[in-house]
Parts: structure tokens; C-alpha cells; sequence
């Protein structure tokens, strides 16, 4: 039985960049365990002779030549940011 | 006007029995009238509809237009359409404007058909009753106070209320067939890689399908010919021959050998829907097919398995939302990571957030191989039981839900029993096969859908079985009351 702690969900909120409200805490605590309960059935079935399927299909991912295709339209895509300047994406100082 | 099939439609706007800006015309009107109280799109392009449908029949009238040329047709919110607010259900993309076309939607528009607008469905797709939505619920039109089903549920609630011939859907774990099966109406969730994911949001890669939600298969097999083939800008899509799904529509079920998994009727199905399952199975029977019950011991684990997979890859395509490039960014950031942290935390609703946190906590360290790596185990062995049952049958035959639709409100406080209605579609996902669900009856006025499985590629035979069992049965025929 896997049971979320307070401590846990605030190392896995801050994994995931994600701030829970305190009230809301025992709420996401209780859901968190349930869905873990829920997914640890898989448990039960012995799998030690079976190898882990990533795509349904088995293939495998294709490539394709290193060379341009698309045109660089970097203020087109620009103009639907919060905030840029001069081509540049704007955000608060990391280093002071 | 408002209730013809596709066929009907192409037939009267190529015989110029009315416009397409007439077509379109009326069924904005409709939506004007109905969808205060359906809610079922986000945004409604009317001037965009119009000067497409003069488009198309320019295009007609010129003699040299695709069969569906302005025909209306709904995206579901999740597919990026050029300079039109693209959703995905969540006050994260509520500022978003695409500047590009999914692939789906440029064959759509390719087709000249005409888009009426973009469908309400769960925030990015998570969801299977459209409840979740930062734009609130959708309606069922055959009952208003219960789900019409999720994720898809706005292009469901849509179809059903004849406020749009036809509309796309996504399915990621369900959530095509679950609320067309919840809305009395038709959909097909096509192979993994058979329609391009390019434009469509991510929520969960190997999963993620799209396809087309409408009243008939035969509608279906003509919007599917629009949609599938290979598209170079999806890593995953697949590099085959798309054939004609309209070819075998007609062709005899004589000989067909249907499945009926014996597990599929167990305590948690409704024992009603068991019924209508058996009925649908007796109408096939009577066409010329043979009915077989089968065994498939595996597909109790799907559940437990999809809330793994599913999160683990929705945490990794979700962690894009950094509120830098596009998204909602919170105002006044005292350092990168509050900006991070606030923009996504006021960006994502509740559901959203359990899931990529139970995706980060299995994908973490030291809990990698005991979920993840467990759970793509399982995923072989539900991939293995399909296909030991494809060697005894051609398709599988089941209920697409095990209980009729519920009522809104009813499962939101917890997330397990929403969770568990999805029993019947997940395991379709996780082995990529073409899944599709169509109305088998009603219980108490709420429709029922069966679901029709198949083997991979074989989204014409599903379309070919559905077909012959709508020219037999009118369940698919029904329309909602309230909304004539």
C-alpha cells in the first residue's frame, strides 16, 4: 500500500514545477495513494520472462536526412509569447 | 436539412440542390440557437465558415471539387488550426493562437470541407466526462444534467444534437469511442500512426490517436479517407498504403467470426448493457456471422497499466508549459522558477496536475523499473492477448462502456471510479488497435454503444461490420428530443 505523505507531494510538486495550496494538500495526498493503490495491481502478475513494449507496433523511429526544410519564421512564432524583445524570449535574471 | 448523412450531402451540394453557405448557414444558426445550453464548443468561426463554404462552392459549381467539399465539419479543441485559439480545454492555452495547421485539419481544408468551429473536451483530453474543462461541462443532449462523455465530449454532445454533420475526435485511452457510445453516435479510433499526431496536443505520445466522430460508419469511412496516411512531420506515424474505407461497406458478413470476450461480462457491467451487447451480437449472427466466446485473461491489468504509461508521458510532454514561449505566463516572477512554478500552477486544473505528478513520481528515481518499466511489460501481455484472439476471430464484440451515461457532478470528487468506466477502451490504446463504438440501444432514454475491435489496419473490415449492422438496425438513427 503506497501512501503519499505531505513531505512526498511537496518533493514531487517541486519535481513536476508544480505549487499544491495547503488546503488543498490532504485532498491531492489521498488521490495520489489512491491512483498508486490502483496502479500497483500490475503487481500481481509475474512478468519476469516478458520484455517491455514501448510502441504497439515495434518499429522503430525513423530518420531523416540532416538537411533544412523548414524556414525559420521566428517572429511569426514570437508574436504568440508572453513577452520577448529584440527576437529574444524575456525572462526574470537567473544569474545577478 | 440539418440530419442528412455525408452521402446525402456530398450528393445535394454537388447536384446544387442548395449552397454550401446555406448548408454552413443553417447549422451556425443551429448552434446559435442550442449550444447555451450544450456548451459544446470553445469558439465558433462563423465569418471563417462562410467565406470557406463560398470557397467550396465556387469549387463546386467549377466541376472540380472533392467529394466532401463544403461539407461542414467540427475540430475537436486539441488540434492546432492557423490564427484560431487552440484550447486543448485548459486556461494554460486559453491566450494560445496556432500559427500553424495540424495535419489532419490541412486535409480537411484540402478537401474543402468547411470548419464550423472548435469543440469543448476535458483539459488536455484528460478526462472521460468533459468535466475537467477550463470552458466547464458539456451536456449530453439526451439527458442535459448528465456527461455527454470525455474527452471528445463536445464533438460528441455536437454531433448528436445535429449542430455539426461531423466532427474529429482524439483517443488516448477512450475518449472517441466512450462519448460516442455516451451520445448516441458513431466513432472509430484508427491503428496508432494511421492519422498523423503533427498539430494534435500531446498528452500522451504512444498512445494518442486521432479519428472521426459522426452518425453512421459509412460517414466515417468517407471522413477517414480524408484523414489517414503518412505524414513525415509525425515520427510515429505510420508509412503504408491508406486504402478506400468506403470500399467494402457493402460486403457480406457471412462467414465473419465475432469475438465475445467472456471476462467483458463480468460484476462491473451494467447487466442492461450485457443484454444490448448480446443483442448486437444476435443482429450480426442473423447477417451471416459466427458468434465466439473467447478468453482474454489480461485485460484487467490495462487500467492499472494506462494510469502509468499515460501520466509518465503526459509529465514529459506537459513539462513544455513553462510559461516562456507561448501559454499563460503568471505576472510579476520574482525568479525563473516562480515564473515556472506560477504560470503552471494557475495554468493547469486539478486533473491535469494529478497526472503529471503521479507521472513524475513513477518516472523518478528508484521508482522507474518497479512502475514504468512494469507496466510496458503489461503492455506486451494485452497486446499478446489480442492477437492469440485474432487467430480465432476476425473481430472483437463488447460493450464500449459498462454503464450508462452518469450524471454530471456524480464521479468528480473521485478520480478512481472515473477511472474504471474506461475499462473496455483503454486496453484498444495500449495495443494500438482500431477500436470503434456505435449505438446498440438505450437504457432509460441513454444511449449505448457496443464496441467493434480489429486487428491492426483493419479499420475498413471494423467499418464494414458497423455498416451492416446500421443498414439492419436504426439505433443510430435516433436523434435527441430537445434538439429536433
Amino acid at each position: 500500500m503506497s501512501n503519499i505523505t505531505t513531505e512526498q507531494l511537496d518533493k514531487i510538486a517541486h519535481l513536476a514545477r508544480l505549487k499544491i495550496e495547503e488546503t488543498d494538500k490532504p485532498k491531492y495526498c489521498n488521490d495520489l495513494s489512491s491512483i498508486l493503490n490502483l496502479v500497483e495491481q500490475i503487481n500481481a502478475e509475474d512478468t519476469s520472462n516478458v520484455s517491455p513494449s514501448a510502441h504497439s507496433l515495434d518499429v522503430t523511429q525513423r530518420v531523416r536526412p540532416d538537411e533544412v526544410t523548414e524556414k525559420n519564421e521566428r517572429e511569426k512564432f514570437q508574436k504568440i509569447a508572453p513577452l520577448t524583445e529584440a527576437g529574444l524570449y524575456i525572462v526574470p535574471p537567473v544569474i545577478e | 436539412m440539418h440530419n442528412k448523412t455525408l452521402a446525402e450531402y456530398s450528393k445535394d451540394l454537388q447536384s446544387k440542390k442548395y449552397s454550401s453557405r446555406e448548408l454552413t448557414q443553417c447549422f451556425l444558426d443551429r448552434i446559435a440557437q442550442y449550444d447555451p445550453t450544450l456548451n459544446s464548443f470553445i469558439t465558433v468561426t462563423a465569418e471563417h465558415a462562410l467565406n470557406a463554404a463560398d470557397e467550396a462552392d465556387k469549387k463546386i459549381k467549377a466541376g472540380h471539387a472533392h467529394p466532401l467539399a463544403g461539407i461542414p465539419v467540427a475540430q475537436k479543441d486539441i488540434f492546432c488550426t492557423l490564427d484560431v485559439k487552440t484550447s486543448c480545454g485548459s486556461r494554460m492555452l486559453d491566450n494560445f493562437i496556432a500559427p500553424y495547421d495540424a495535419t489532419v485539419v490541412k486535409h480537411f481544408n484540402h478537401a474543402s470541407m468547411v470548419m464550423l468551429g472548435k469543440t469543448n473536451m476535458d483539459e488536455f483530453a484528460m478526462g472521460s466526462s468533459n468535466e475537467t474543462s477550463f470552458y466547464g461541462p458539456v451536456k449530453n443532449p439526451w439527458h442535459t444534467d448528465c456527461v455527454p462523455g470525455g474527452s471528445s465530449g463536445g464533438s460528441a454532445a455536437a454531433v448528436a444534437a445535429r449542430l455539426t454533420p461531423a466532427a474529429t475526435g482524439t483517443d488516448t485511452g477512450g475518449s472517441i469511442r466512450q462519448p460516442a457510445a455516451f451520445c448516441g453516435i458513431t466513432g472509430i479510433k484508427p491503428t496508432y500512426g494511421r492519422v498523423s499526431r503533427y498539430g494534435m496536443i500531446a498528452y500522451a505520445s504512444s498512445l494518442d490517436q486521432g479519428g472521426p466522430m459522426a452518425k453512421t460508419a459509412e460517414d466515417l469511412a468517407l471522413l477517414l479517407n480524408v484523414m489517414a496516411g503518412f505524414d513525415p512531420h509525425d515520427s510515429t506515424s505510420v508509412d503504408r498504403p491508406v486504402s478506400d474505407y468506403t470500399q467494402i461497406l457493402n460486403q457480406s458478413l457471412k462467414g465473419l467470426r465475432v469475438g465475445l470476450p467472456k471476462e467483458f461480462f463480468g460484476s462491473g457491467l451494467d447487466p442492461k448493457i450485457a443484454e444490448l451487447t448480446h443483442q448486437a451480437a444476435k443482429e450480426l449472427e442473423k447477417l451471416g456471422a459466427e458468434i465466439i466466446e473467447i478468453s482474454m485473461s489480461k485485460l484487467n491489468l490495462s487500467i492499472p497499466a494506462y494510469y502509468i504509461i499515460a501520466p509518465a508521458e503526459c509529465s514529459s510532454n506537459l513539462a513544455r508549459y513553462d510559461g516562456v514561449r507561448y501559454g499563460h505566463r503568471a505576472e510579476h516572477p520574482k525568479d525563473l522558477i516562480d515564473l515556472y512554478v506560477r504560470s503552471r500552477s494557475e495554468g493547469f486544473g486539478d486533473e491535469v496536475k494529478r497526472r503529471i505528478m503521479i507521472g513524475t513520481y513513477v518516472l523518478s528515481a528508484g521508482y522507474y523499473d518497479a512502475y514504468y518499466i512494469k507496466a510496458q511489460k503489461i503492455r506486451r501481455l494485452i497486446s499478446e492477448d489480442y492477437q492469440n484472439a485474432f487467430k480465432q476471430v476476425d473481430v472483437i464484440l463488447g460493450p464500449t462502456i459498462p454503464t450508462p451515461p452518469f450524471k454530471i457532478g456524480e464521479k468528480t470528487s473521485d478520480p478512481i471510479s472515473m477511472y474504471l468506466s474506461d475499462i473496455y477502451t483503454i486496453p484498444v490504446n495500449l495495443a494500438g488497435l482500431p477500436g470503434l463504438s456505435m449505438p446498440a440501444g438505450f437504457i432509460d432514454g441513454k444511449p449505448i454503444g457496443v464496441q467493434l475491435v480489429g486487428n491492426y489496419f483493419e479499420e475498413a473490415r471494423l467499418l464494414n461490420v458497423a455498416h451492416q449492422y446500421q443498414q439492419n438496425t436504426d439505433w443510430h438513427k435516433q436523434s435527441p428530443e430537445m434538439f429536433k
